[in-house]
């Protein structure tokens, strides 16, 4: 169980994040949505320790986050930040198995060795393994730091916009397997999306945020409205379902007077 | 133009993956040849009693290999932990503030009263002015949460400029005969190397190495950015903290040995990152320590038997660093 009271972010005078308080309970996918700037990634850093906060606590478990050594906490969660950078040249390979350092220290084991090739194989990394990521596309680096953080093998994972620069094939894909990860190993997903119709497939309740605290919480099918849509996003936007599900149709509107519909 | 001959021959060679077998196999070549290297350092051309010359020889070979691997590390650690490899502790004013707490201490106290003073205590306040120094560094580097590799350079430079004018205006204040005798402790060759300070400054790198062993592969995760050591359960700040006291205490160790040696640091650890082919610190401070110890004895015989000792070591070094630093630089803005 994740819960936070409390939690306060200020870049000087601005408060990015304004006194949040949530509890994520073990298992599920729990998505995060909200408009750009609305404190989605400040706030996913700060459960993931690496952004500081001014006020307020985050648990994990019952440990607090910034007092709990952070080997201990490396194995029960680990985060993907939204922008990723490598300040030394690694080979994919090279990269997914850091995902193993909690475990191995640096050491790796056969154990350790089948969890990399697993993840690689997962998300079609394979035929670059050997290759640095610097010389990758987008999203075939995404997919390898997706590869290290699934490798850590952890009951929490924080993602922050993972499907970035994806493709569509990867992009299910991959969703596929966070849902599953849930579903079958019965793990705390926590997912920041950009794309609200991939909360509305795959996520068990969405919370949304603006301007720094949480305005909607609640099931898919609770959130994805287009009343809350028009609040959460400041955009009408034609909701309609699909398969049981709301979509949002939010792709369309844009041009709509370019065909006279209005 | 070539320029952009030499940044391609770099890459290339630089993107030759490590199969694992690379990195120990460039350990072994170097460690031959520094042997190579030390016993004809040792054995070239005795003469007189044997004693004597190899138990002075045995000294300079000691100064330098102590002052190669110290600053070689210290360069390491300060690129790791910065995760750039521009830097060096050099170049954040840390050797110039060496010197300026020897001078400051010598117009204080009076150059005869401050060499009089016990070398081992000497060093030992030294170093503790140093770790002062490197605490402080740590609350700017680290303190804030942006740190900006351009103002990082920026500050270095300036504060080491004002170390260095300090010194300079302390040294024309003072009486003529001082400033000789205080010329020659700081910027003592490997010729004149004190016994006792030998010996205090092998046991600090001693202690060091063995302090900083079980750190070596958290480095690893350092090296690849703050946020994934943090993730990858590494605590980062402590990890910080302890290279900082690691890197003022190496180059209290270098600067008192031989003074400052502007840009060795930086063009034997880049050189170690390119032939290893790796950048983890089971195999790049060895790499590195050996390059430098190689390149300083190997300079010095040079200089003694073919130039007769007409040029410093030092100049030499900071010749050639210092190009080859504004060659990494041109590198690092074509990217
Ligand atoms: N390092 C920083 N300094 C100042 N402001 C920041 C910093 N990081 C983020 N912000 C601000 O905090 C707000 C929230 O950012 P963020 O958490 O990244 O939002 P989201 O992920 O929801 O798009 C934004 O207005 C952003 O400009
Ligand atoms: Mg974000």
């Amino acid at each position: 169980m994740i819960e936070l009271s409390g939690v306060t972010k200020r870049y000087g005078p601005n408060t990015v994040v304004n006194s949040v308080s949530l509890t994520i309970p073990g298992g599920g996918v729990t998505a995060l949505v909200g408009p750009n700037g609305a404190g989605k990634s400040s706030l996913l850093s700060m459960i993931g320790r690496l952004l500081p906060m001014d006020e307020g606590e985050i648990r994990v478990d019952g440990l607090d986050v910034s007092r709990i050594a952070g080997d201990v906490l490396a194995k029960k969660l680990s985060i993907l930040r939204q922008e990723n950078q490598v300040a030394v040249r690694l080979t994919v390979k090279e990269l997914v198995e850091f995902g193993r350092f909690p475990h191995s220290r640096g050491r790796l084991t056969a154990e350790d060795g089948r969890h990399v090739e697993e993840a690689i194989d997962f998300l079609e990394l394979a035929e670059f393994a050997g290759r640095p990521i610097d010389r990758l596309s987008g999203g075939q680096r995404q997919r390898a730091f997706i590869a290290m953080v699934l490798c850590q093998d952890t009951d929490y994972v924080l993602l922050d916009e993972p499907l970035n620069n994806l493709d569509m094939r990867h992009a299910s894909q991959t969703m596929g397997l966070i849902r599953r990860l849930a579903t079958e190993l019965n793990k705390t997903i926590v997912i920041v999306l950009h794309d609200i119709n991939f909360a509305s497939y795959h996520a068990d309740r969405v919370v949304a945020m603006k301007d720094g605290a949480i305005v909607a919480d609640g099931t898919p099918r609770e959130i994805i409205t287009g009343p809350s849509m028009a609040e959460i996003f400041d955009l009408e936007v034609p909701v309609h379902s699909y398969a049981d599900r709301p979509v949002a149709a939010y792709f369309a509107i844009g041009s709509r007077h370019l065909h006279g519909q209005d | 133009m070539l320029v952009d001959r030499w940044r391609t021959a770099l890459a290339v060679r630089g993107r030759g993956i490590p199969d694992r077998g690379r990195p120990v196999l460039v350990l072994v070549l170097l460690g031959i040849l520094l042997a190579m290297v030390t016993a004809l350092f040792m054995t070239y051309d005795l003469k007189g009693s044997l004693d004597f010359a190899l138990e002075l020889r045995g000294r300079k070979v000691g100064g330098m290999l102590l002052v190669g691997f110290a600053v070689a590390y210290a360069a390491v650690l300060l690129h790791t932990i910065t995760n750039n490899r521009i830097l060096t502790p050099s170049l954040m004013g840390f050797d110039a503030l060496f010197v300026l707490i020897q001078t400051g201490a010598a117009f204080l106290f009076g150059t005869l009263a401050f060499l009089a003073i016990d070398v081992r205590l000497r060093f030992g306040i030294e170093v503790g002015i140093m770790l002062a120094f490197a605490a402080i560094l740590y609350r700017l580097l680290f303190g804030g949460e942006n740190r900006d590799l351009f103002l990082l350079v920026l500050a270095g430079i300036i504060t080491g400029t004002v170390f260095s004018s300090l010194t300079a205006l302390i040294m024309r204040v003072l009486d003529p005969n001082e400033f000789l005798t205080l010329q020659d402790l700081l910027f003592a060759n490997f010729s004149t190397v004190n016994r006792d300070l030998l010996l205090v400054s092998a046991a600090a790198v001693v202690v060091i190495i063995v302090a900083t062993r079980p750190l070596l592969g958290q480095l690893d995760a350092v090296a690849i950015g703050r946020e994934h050591a943090i993730n990858l359960g590494v605590n980062h700040r402590a990890v910080v903290r302890q290279c900082l006291v690691a890197i003022a205490v190496l180059v209290s160790v270098s600067t008192a040995l031989v003074g400052p040696v502007a840009f060795l640091g930086l063009l034997v650890s880049n050189m170690a990152y390119q032939l290893t082919g790796t950048f983890r610190h089971r195999y790049t401070p060895a790499a590195a320590g050996m390059i430098a110890a190689i390149a300083l004895i190997g300079g010095q015989f040079i200089l003694q038997e073919v130039f007769a000792s007409v040029v410093r070591l030092s100049v030499i070094i900071s010749f050639i660093g210092g190009i080859y630093f504004i060659l990494l630089l041109l590198r690092e803005a074509g990217r």
